[in-house]
C-alpha cells in the first residue's frame, strides 16, 4: 500500500547526500537516542509502519541486539522481565494497529506492578491519522489508561526529546510503561539529531527526600508498640531497599511479611519472616496483621488480595505509611503517619536515626509479641503431606529449590502455581522473584522468563506455569531456541485452569465450568518440535532426576510435570472476607 | 459535596482527553469542565466541578497531580473563592405579557437580553450554578427552547477569611 506522504529510502539517502552532516531519518534519531539512554537490548516483531525503524535496527545492529519474538504480547512480557531482573528500563518495538494492540496486555501489566518499559509503536503516516487507513487504530487513545505517559510524535523535532523524556519517566518516581507513538513519515523525515539529553517539560521532581520529623515520630511509634508488623511490598523491590530494610528491622526486631510483590525484598528464610500476607498467605503473617497495634506499610498499595475485608484489615493498628505515590498514600486506608518517600531513602535515613539514638536490644521489649508469633507458626506452619503415587505440586517446587540452591531467578505465570512458588520457595535476595501480581496476566511467565534470562545470563531463570498459560505464548519457545537463551519452563500440569477450578469446588458446588484442559497437546513432543528438550515426570520417585536433567541441558528445556489434579492452595482468604478467618485445608 | 478543582495543565494535544480518562477511570465524576488559556501560552487551565467526599477530593487532586503534564492541582473550594458560570438560554415568549413577566425575572437576576424576535428571546446570565439552576427553574413556566451552559470557572478570593463551614472542613 503506497501513501501519498511515504518516503522512499531512495529520496531519504538523497537528502542525507544533501545534508551530509547534521540531517538524519527520525528513526535514526530514535536508534541512535535508545543508544544514547543506555539500550542495548530491544524486543519487538516488525511491520509496515516500521519498516524505517528497522532499516536502522539493522544499521545499529552492533550496538542493539534485537530479539525477535513471534507475537507482541510477547515482546512487551519479554521487555518487562528484562526489567524485572535487572531494573533497567525495558523496550520493546511493535508496529501500528494489531502489533500495538497485541502488545496492550504487557503494557497494562507493566502498569499494574509498576515496571519501567519504553513502548516504540509505529503510526500510520500522519496525512491520513483518522481516516481509518490500514492498520490503523489510535494507539495513543488505546494506551491512555495503562501507561504512566504516552506520546504521538506528530513532528521529527519532538522525537528526541520524546525518547529522552520516555526513558526518564519510566525509570523515576513510580516506574511505568511509557508508549511512544510514531507515525511512519515521522521516521522519514530529516532532522538533526542534536544528543541532547536534558530538554524536557515533565512537571514532576524526582523525590530525594523525605518528612524527617514524621519519620522520626513514625520512629516514636514503633519503639513504643507492643505488636508492630512490618508490612513491605514490591516497593522495596523497586527502590532497591532490602539490605536498609533488613538493618532497620533487625535493630528493631520486629517481624516483617513482604507481599506477593514483595518476595525477595526481604529473605523469607530471615528468621524475622513471617511469610507472605493476603488471601493465600501464611496463618501467621494473617494473624499477626490482625492483632497488630501499628502496622508500617513501606511501597505497598493495600491491594484488595492482600486486605481481605477492609474492615477487619488490621483493625487495632495505627498505620504508618511510607511510599513514593502520594496517591497511594490514604486510597485505601487512611494512615495515621503518612511519608511520601522512595522506600530506600526512607528505610536509610531510619536507619541513621536509630544508629543516632543508640543500639538498644529492642528485641527483648517485643517477647510477649513473638511468643504469640511462634504459637502461631507452630500451630499452623506452611506444609504439604507428599504421596507415594503422584506428585504433590508444593513438592515441585520444594525439590526445584533443592536442586537449584534456592539461587534461581524463578519467573512465574498465573494461577495455583504462582500461589505455591510464592509459598514454598524461599527467596534470598531482590529480584529473584519475578511474576505478574496486579494484572494477573496469564501467559506472562514464558516471555517473562526468557527477557529475564537474557538480562541475568549467569544466573539461571525459572518459568514456572501452568498448562493452562503455557498455551497462551508458548511461541516464545522458538525464540528462546534462536538466539540460543537457555530458558527453563516448568509446566505444572493438572489437566485443569486450576485456580478457577479451585473456586468452582470451594465457591460454586463443584460445578466445574469450562476448566478442563485434559485434552492438551503432548508437551514433551511439543518441546522437541520446537528443538528444545522435553522433560516429563509423573510419579514422585522420578522427581528429582528429571528436574536436575533438565538443568543440566545447555539449551532450552520444558518439563512437564504431571501433578496431582485436584489440590488445593491454602490458606486462603475468600474474596471480601477477613483474613483471620482464613480456610487452612 | 460539590468541590471545584483547578489544573494547570500544558497545552498539547491530548492532555485534556488524559485528565477526562482519569476521571471515568477512576470512578470521579465530572460535573461540569471548562478549559482556557493562561498567560502562558504553553498552559491552559482546567476547571472541573466535581461532587465526592473529602477523601474523594484527596484523590483527585493526588491522581491528578501524578501526570506528566500537569503542573499545578488545586481545590479552589478549599479556601474562599469566587465561582461563575455563563447560561444562554432560549425562551419563547408568545404574548406582551410573557415578554414583561420574563423581563421582570432578567431584572430581578440581572440577567441580559442578547436577541430578540417576535416569539423568542435569547437571555444571558451569569453568576454561581446555583444561581443559573434558580433563573432556568423560574424560566420553566414559560417554554424554554435550549439552554447552552458554560460550565464552571472560579478563583479564590484575594482575602483569607473562611465561611465557619470552610473552616469546619479545613479543620477535618
Amino acid at each position: 500500500m503506497e501513501y501519498a506522504t511515504q518516503t522512499s529510502f531512495a529520496e531519504t539517502e538523497q537528502a542525507a547526500v544533501d545534508n551530509p552532516r547534521t540531517q538524519v531519518r527520525g528513526a535514526e534519531i530514535l536508534v541512535r537516542s535508545l543508544i544514547e539512554n543506555g539500550v542495548d537490548t530491544i524486543f519487538g516483531l516488525p511491520g509496515g509502519a516500521v519498516l524505517h525503524i528497522y532499516d536502522e535496527i539493522w544499521r545499529y545492529r552492533d550496538e542493539i541486539t534485537h530479539y525477535l519474538v513471534r507475537h507482541e504480547q510477547g515482546a512487551v512480557h519479554a521487555a518487562e522481565g528484562y526489567a524485572r531482573a535487572t531494573g533497567k528500563v525495558g523496550v520493546a518495538l511493535v508496529t501500528s494497529g494489531p502489533g500495538a494492540t497485541n502488545a496492550v496486555t504487557g503494557i497494562a501489566d507493566a502498569y499494574m506492578d509498576s515496571i519501567p518499559l519504553v513502548v516504540i509503536t509505529g503510526q500510520v503516516p500522519t496525512a491520513v491519522i483518522g481516516t481509518d487507513a490500514f492498520q490503523e487504530v489510535d494507539t495513543f487513545g488505546v494506551t491512555l489508561p495503562i501507561v504512566k505517559h504516552n506520546y504521538l510524535v506528530r513532528n521529527v523535532e519532538d522525537l528526541e526529546n520524546a525518547v529522552n523524556e520516555a526513558f526518564h519517566l519510566a525509570s523515576t518516581g513510580k516506574p511505568g510503561p511509557v508508549v511512544i507513538d510514531i507515525p511512519k513519515d515521522v521516521t522519514a523525515a530529516l532532522c538533526e539529531y542534536r544528543k541532547d539529553r536534558v530538554r524536557f517539560l515533565s512537571c514532576q521532581p524526582v523525590q530525594q527526600d523525605c518528612d524527617r520529623e514524621m519519620l522520626e515520630v513514625a520512629l516514636d511509634k514503633v519503639l513504643s508498640a507492643k505488636k508492630p508488623v512490618f508490612y513491605v511490598g514490591g516497593g522495596v523491590v523497586t527502590s532497591g531497599a532490602s539490605d536498609a530494610l533488613t538493618r532497620v528491622v533487625e535493630t528493631l526486631g520486629v517481624p516483617v511479611t513482604p507481599t506477593l510483590m514483595g518476595l525477595g525484598g526481604f529473605p523469607t528464610a530471615h528468621a524475622q519472616c513471617l511469610g507472605m500476607l493476603g488471601m493465600h498467605g501464611t496463618y501467621t503473617a494473617n494473624m499477626a496483621v490482625a492483632e497488630s497495634d501499628l502496622l508500617v506499610a513501606i511501597g505497598v498499595r493495600f491491594d484488595d488480595r492482600v486486605t481481605g475485608k477492609l474492615a477487619e484489615f488490621a483493625p487495632d493498628a495505627e498505620v504508618v505509611h511510607i511510599d513514593i505515590d502520594a496517591s497511594n498514600v490514604g486510597k485505601i486506608r487512611k494512615p495515621q503517619y503518612p511519608v511520601i518517600a522512595d522506600a530506600r531513602v526512607a528505610l536509610e535515613i531510619m536507619a541513621e536515626m536509630l544508629s543516632r539514638r543508640g543500639t538498644r536490644d529492642h528485641r527483648e521489649r517485643l517477647g510477649a509479641w513473638w511468643g504469640e508469633i511462634r504459637k502461631w507458626q507452630e500451630a499452623v506452619p506452611l506444609a504439604c503431606e507428599y504421596s507415594e503415587f503422584e506428585i504433590k505440586p508444593q513438592q515441585v517446587i520444594e525439590t526445584l529449590y533443592q536442586v537449584t540452591n534456592g539461587d534461581a531467578v524463578i519467573v512465574s505465570d498465573v494461577g495455583q502455581h504462582q500461589m505455591w512458588a510464592a509459598q514454598f520457595y524461599p527467596f534470598k535476595r531482590n529480584r529473584q522473584w519475578i511474576n505478574s501480581g496486579g494484572l494477573g496476566t496469564m501467559g506472562f511467565g514464558l516471555p517473562a522468563a526468557m527477557g529475564a534470562q537474557i538480562a541475568v545470563p549467569d544466573t539461571q531463570v525459572i518459568a514456572i506455569v501452568g498448562d493452562g498459560g503455557f498455551q497462551m505464548t508458548n511461541q516464545e519457545i522458538i525464540t528462546a531456541i534462536q538466539y540460543k537463551v537457555p530458558l527453563k519452563v516448568l509446566i505444572m500440569n493438572n489437566g485443569y485452569l486450576g485456580m478457577v477450578r479451585q473456586w468452582q469446588e470451594m465457591f460454586y458446588e463443584r460445578a466445574y465450568s469450562e476448566v478442563d484442559l485434559s485434552i492438551s497437546p503432548d508437551f514433551v513432543k511439543l518441546a522437541e518440535a520446537y528443538g528444545a528438550q522435553g522433560l516429563r515426570a509423573k510419579t514422585p520417585g522420578e522427581l528429582k532426576a528429571v528436574l536436575e536433567q533438565g538443568l543440566e541441558y545447555k539449551g532450552v528445556t520444558i518439563w512437564d510435570i504431571v501433578v496431582s489434579k485436584e489440590e488445593n492452595v491454602f490458606p486462603i482468604v475468600p474474596v471480601g472476607g477477613a483474613s483471620r478467618n482464613m480456610i487452612l485445608k | 459535596m460539590r468541590h471545584t478543582i483547578s489544573i494547570i495543565v500544558a497545552n498539547q494535544p491530548g492532555e485534556l482527553s488524559r485528565i477526562v480518562g482519569l476521571f471515568s477511570a477512576r470512578g470521579f465524576n465530572i460535573e461540569t469542565i471548562t478549559v482556557g488559556k493562561t498567560l502562558e501560552p504553553a498552559w491552559s487551565k482546567a476547571t472541573v466541578v466535581t461532587s465526592g467526599d473529602d477523601r474523594t477530593v484527596e484523590q483527585i487532586i493526588k491522581q491528578c497531580s501524578r501526570l506528566a503534564r500537569v503542573r499545578e492541582v488545586k481545590a479552589v473550594t478549599s479556601l474562599p473563592h469566587i465561582e461563575r458560570e455563563m447560561a444562554l438560554i432560549d425562551v419563547e415568549v408568545k404574548s406582551g405579557t410573557e415578554r414583561q413577566e420574563v423581563m421582570s425575572l432578567v431584572d430581578i437576576f440581572r440577567a441580559k437580553v442578547v436577541d430578540i424576535s417576535h416569539e423568542r428571546m435569547i437571555l444571558e446570565l451569569s453568576g454561581t450554578m446555583d444561581k443559573v439552576d434558580t433563573f432556568i427553574d423560574m424560566l420553566q413556566p414559560f417554554a424554554i427552547r435550549e439552554v447552552t451552559r458554560s460550565g464552571c470557572v472560579a478563583i479564590n478570593r484575594l482575602s483569607r477569611l473562611m465561611t465557619d463551614e470552610q473552616a469546619e472542613r479545613a479543620a477535618a
